[in-house]
């Protein structure tokens, strides 16, 4: 018993002890809220190109943001890369996230749009347009036409076939919200959405749920992001992707540095590592089909090519405001939520 | 009394001669704070006052100065007891108060926990002597040591969650807006029951818990009653599968249920084709979560009645059977009634489990909503709302002091206590055949249930893709585990890590967990002291608040001076610790409510204090709830997801969040993969501390058969 417990309270002991390793150039503590296999490639070459001893943990945006208001007083986190761009904005507004002053020259559009909404805390690095993907052999079971537009998902014929993700809880689904309500203005947007939602089944709570559902037949149609469509029919699903005809949204993802990070030259020193060229044009090696913000990147083939799909110019600084989303997802829930079934 | 006392007083003087006073972030390695002894980060209580003039230490310096001089002042018998306590009670406050207030450079480190709990022993010591009557200095210091542990490590971390229920919007307090969060409409509406749409949050957690809990209780008692009472054969292996789901990471039952009952499941299909079944989606809402929730947890029930089934006295049986008693009369008028507390524990075990539940209901959910995704979604969702999640915490904490209330009405004052000194002979009887066939009819099937759901798990991980490429593959388990021999071993595989940390912590965590978890159960079957109810529900808190609320108290609270933990994997221990202490409570609490007290009352009119007692009389008889909580507290540590997502840092990383990022990837091979390799890991943990912690022998035929199997033990 006692040896137990003197065991115990040795090991404790070494646990407690903080291992911090330090190499010749210091350390960096990481979040990432991308795909674990692109976080861990992100890891290695930039340990690999300047000697930073990286840790690295993956956690999901809403999570990430939790985590660091909780942690403002005193920040664990250095810097927090990948991951929708709402939250990036968030804690940019909240004064969570502090400017990198990384040169954004070679960068597209969106993503300097990015960096100038939040005064430089936040830059985008990738985009990934909004899109419908379908299962094929559910739907030529069902006999039924695949959907080509937004205003199709309203057929009736599509009775409990589709799933999307609930905007209150799901950032996919927020931009989903935002971007009918950008094509089509509020009013128009609310009657098809909830035309729609007669024949949703289910509004997840995560925002990349409906598209795995529809992959493994659990649902005919799904509301997402397109290059997780991509990655999920990559790997072997019947799943087939649609870009709406009407035009669709996107979301940027971003990097972001911790206000008071601990770090903060590596920090800016990933910053500049994560807007490289070369860097960007690595995703596709681990299954990783976003549309880089470089301009200078290579786009991978299986892509969603951004330039043929209708891009909305969507309003990121409007929309990603506290006030209109608090109006926008008050109206959702009582217009659109409890919309009788089909 | 006085050497107790001197002993902890050089405890304290060691602490603060030679630890660390605060965490230094510069020393590596385990032997590193020696030489950073000389160093201003690194110096201790007593170098700091002397070489560094740090002035904040001068009144906890004086303090230890003042104890040393109480306990060499020749004072004795009473005027003594008074002077340490009075003394020692100051000298605590005065740590409290400058932990608090002093504006501290960083986290406290050994030397300040060491002598905290110096003077806290000697405080405690103080009052044992005080009070002539109850006076055990043992007793009364595990009272303090748990007291101190559960508030520091429940109660501070929640107050700070809490007290953002009733923070208002302008950032001042009060409570116009807690109430209308809690009484919202949104909460509690019961359209389910007009037939319109669905019902409140609340309503649907308190509906699914109470089911979970009666079925979970029954289930369990029925195994319980087959693996202790009947000539069941393959015994071993039923009692493999009902601990089967316990070790099994989240979301895993979920996916295998969508897998065989969703609508493009192999059941599913299999109904369609040959009996013209429609597919439907009726495995998404209650009935999903309810059946998952069920596989999940009815090894719990089983865990807490095994032992408590276990020691229903042979001979009050037979002196049932003795007066012509029938087989069923005496089960259902004397073996049912003693096992009382079990059934209440494991019920509210249960019911509390089904609150608290996170992965089962946001995989099967649908859109039957139940607060622990609606608070997990209030802080991590798109417009995150801590006063929401705050007040649905707080629902959800009325509801579990309400079972708590309702438990402890049912059980009553009775006694329950049927292991006594006296010799006890015989052997179980047997169950009458109804009840015998009722407990097969109802076990059987559910373990064959599991056994399906085990085997498409596995059979996830050697295929392609789930589902859909059934062809063989070990690429799942090369990528997760692979290791190269080319230049000596090395593991290449992406899981290693998180494997290795994983079960150092899960290690680390299970004896603590036990100790602490028995230790209080111990205070409260044993132990008359004020205040012993709120203690005993505050025992249960950890437990009852969503995984994710206690992640981010635990951040809120520990990640500023004084007491800085996050990052380190001390936080994930002892958050494990306190959230899955009460499982060794209850169960603790259930068994020993079954030794009579005259066991301990002889042992010490033989002479033996309380520490003997328990070390030698009450331990050795709580073998199966040792056991229980051992394996409880190991599992959990590994199969947690919920509290952990807020504390795994980068080189803490801990297996769940690993395959829950596989998950969320669509990788259900690799994560399944992962899974299957913690499945197997962790049966041979339970296994391997199965042997350790070995069997009770209670009756006559158990003693009689372990002398058989070692005939050595006979002799001596």
């Amino acid at each position: 018993m006692f040896r137990l417990a003197a065991g115990t309270a040795a090991m404790l002991a070494i646990l407690t002890t903080p291992q911090v390793v330090m190499g010749n150039s210091g350390s960096l503590n990481v979040v990432c809220s991308a795909e674990q296999p692109w976080c861990d490639l992100m890891a290695t070459a930039f340990e690999k190109e300047t000697g930073v001893d990286v840790a690295m943990v993956r956690k999901s945006t809403g999570e990430t943001l939790a985590q660091v208001r909780a942690e403002s007083e005193n920040p664990k986190i250095d810097v927090w890369w990948g991951g929708t761009g709402d939250p990036h904005l968030i804690a940019a507004a909240e004064g969570l996230s502090q400017p990198s002053g990384v040169d954004t020259g070679e960068l597209l559009g969106w993503a300097r749009n990015m960096a100038e909404i939040s005064e430089g805390s936040a830059i985008g690095i990738y985009a990934g347009a909004l899109g419908i993907a379908y299962n094929r052999e559910v739907l030529e079971e069902k006999g039924l036409t695949p959907p080509s537009c937004w205003a199709d998902l309203a057929d009736v014929s599509y009775a409990g076939e589709i799933q999307v993700a609930n905007p209150n809880s799901s950032g996919t689904a927020y931009t989903e919200l935002a971007t009918f309500v950008q094509l089509f203005g509020e009013d128009k947007a609310y009657e098809m959405l909830h035309e729609i939602g007669k024949n949703v089944n289910q509004y997840t709570k995560s925002g990349s749920a409906p598209s795995k559902a529809a992959a493994r037949g659990e649902t005919g149609i799904s509301i997402g992001f397109m290059h997780d469509m991509v990655t999920l029919a990559s790997s072997g699903f019947p799943l087939e992707i649609v870009a709406p005809c009407e035009g669709t949204g996107y979301e940027v993802g971003a990097v972001s540095v911790i206000a008071g990070a601990k770090n903060p030259e590596n920090a800016v020193k990933w910053v500049e590592f994560a807007l490289d060229a070369g860097v960007q044009s690595r995703a596709v090696e681990v299954g990783q089909f976003q549309v880089p913000s470089n301009g200078n990147a290579t786009v991978a083939p299986e892509s969603p090519d951004l330039a043929s799909i209708k891009l909305i110019d969507y309003d990121f600084a409007t929309y990603g405001s506290g006030d209109t989303r608090a109006r926008l997802l008050s109206r959702w829930d009582a217009d659109v939520k409890d919309a009788e079934k089909n | 009394m006085k050497k107790t006392a001197l002993w902890w007083l050089a405890a304290g003087m060691l602490s603060a001669a030679c630890l660390p006073w605060f965490v230094n972030e510069d020393a590596q390695g385990p032997l590193s704070f020696l030489s950073g002894l000389g160093t201003e980060p690194g110096a201790s209580l007593l170098i700091r006052v002397a070489v560094f003039s740090d002035a904040a230490l001068w009144p906890i310096g004086l303090c230890l100065f003042a104890l040393a001089a109480v306990c060499f002042s020749g004072l004795s018998g009473r005027r003594f007891a008074v002077a340490l306590t009075s003394v020692s009670a100051v000298s605590l406050a005065v740590l409290v108060a400058y932990g608090l207030t002093a504006d501290l450079p960083a986290g406290l480190s050994w030397g300040a926990f060491g002598l905290a709990s110096s003077m806290l022993f000697l405080l405690t010591s103080g009052i044992s002597s005080l009070r002539s009557a109850n006076g055990d200095a043992f007793v009364v210091g595990l009272i303090g040591a748990v007291i101190v542990l559960v508030g520091l490590f429940v109660f501070f971390p929640i107050a700070h969650v809490m007290s953002e229920a009733f923070e208002l919007p302008d950032g001042s307090y009060g409570v116009s807006r807690f109430f209308s969060l809690f009484f919202a409409k949104e909460v509690w509406h019961l359209s389910c029951l007009s037939g319109g749409g669905s019902c409140g949050p609340a309503v649907n957690s308190l509906f699914l818990a109470v089911c979970t809990g009666l079925a979970t209780t029954m289930l369990g008692l029925a195994f319980a009653l087959i693996a202790t009472r009947s000539g069941f054969r393959a015994k071993r292996l039923l009692r493999m599968l009902t601990v089967l789901p316990i070790i099994t990471p989240p979301f895993v039952i979920g996916l295998a249920l969508i897998l065989l009952f969703g609508r493009a499941g192999v059941v599913t299909d299999f109904a369609h084709e040959w009996f013209g079944f429609d597919k439907t989606r009726w495995v998404y809402g209650f009935t999903g979560v309810f059946v998952a929730q069920l596989l999940s947890f009815t090894p719990i029930a089983f865990l807490v009645l095994i032992g408590v089934v276990e020691g229903v006295s042979p001979s009050m049986e037979e002196a049932s059977q003795t007066m012509r008693a029938s087989r069923w009369q005496t089960f259902r008028h004397v073996s049912l009634p003693l096992m009382r507390p079990g059934l209440a524990n494991a019920f509210l075990l249960g019911f509390i489990e089904s609150l608290a539940d996170f992965g089962n209901p946001l995989v099967l959910g649908g859109d039957f909503g139940v607060l622990s995704t609606e608070i997990y979604f209030a802080i991590v969702g798109a417009v995150s709302d801590s006063a929401r999640a705050a007040v649905l915490g707080i629902v959800l904490l009325t509801m579990t002091l309400g079972a708590f209330l309702l438990q402890r009405w049912w059980l009553g004052s009775g006694s329950y206590a049927t292991v006594t000194g006296k010799g006890d002979s015989g052997r179980h009887c047997h169950m009458s055949r109804g009840l015998k066939l009722t407990c097969y009819a109802v076990a059987l099937p559910w373990a064959a249930f599991t056994a399906v759901v085990y085997s498409m798990i596995f059979f996830g991980s050697i295929v392609a893709l789930w589902g859909y490429d059934n062809s063989f593959t070990l690429a799942h388990y090369t990528r997760a585990f692979g290791f190269d021999f080319s230049d000596g071993l090395s593991l290449n595989g992406a899981a290693w890590d998180s494997y290795f940390t994983t079960l150092k912590i899960a290690a680390l965590a299970a004896p603590l967990t036990a100790l602490v978890g028995l230790a209080t159960a111990y205070l409260l079957v044993r132990r008359q002291f004020a205040g012993k109810q709120i203690f005993e529900f505050g025992t249960l808190l950890s437990f009852a608040i969503p995984g994710t609320v206690v992640g981010i108290s635990y951040i809120l609270a520990f990640n500023v001076p004084p007491i800085e933990l996050t990052g380190t994997g001390a936080i994930l221990i002892i958050a494990f610790m306190f959230r899955n202490m009460p499982v060794g409570v209850r169960g603790g609490v259930a068994a020993m409510s079954q030794l009579d007290k005259s066991l301990d009352e002889a042992s010490v009119t033989l002479g033996a204090n309380s520490f003997t007692t328990v070390r030698r009389v009450i331990a050795p008889l709580l073998g199966p709830a040792i056991l229980a909580a051992l394996v409880y507290s190991f599992v959990r540590a590994i199969t947690s997801v919920s509290a952990v997502i807020f504390l795994v840092s980068a080189r803490h990383n801990m297996a769940t969040s690993f395959i829950v990022g596989r998950v969320e990837n669509g990788e259900f091979g690799i994560a399944i993969a992962y899974s299957a390799v913690l499945i197997i890991t962790m049966l041979v943990c339970i296994g391997l501390l199965q042997l350790i912690v070995g069997q009770r022998a209670l009756y006559r035929a158990d003693r009689k058969r372990k002398n058989q199997l070692s005939p050595q033990t006979a002799t001596t």
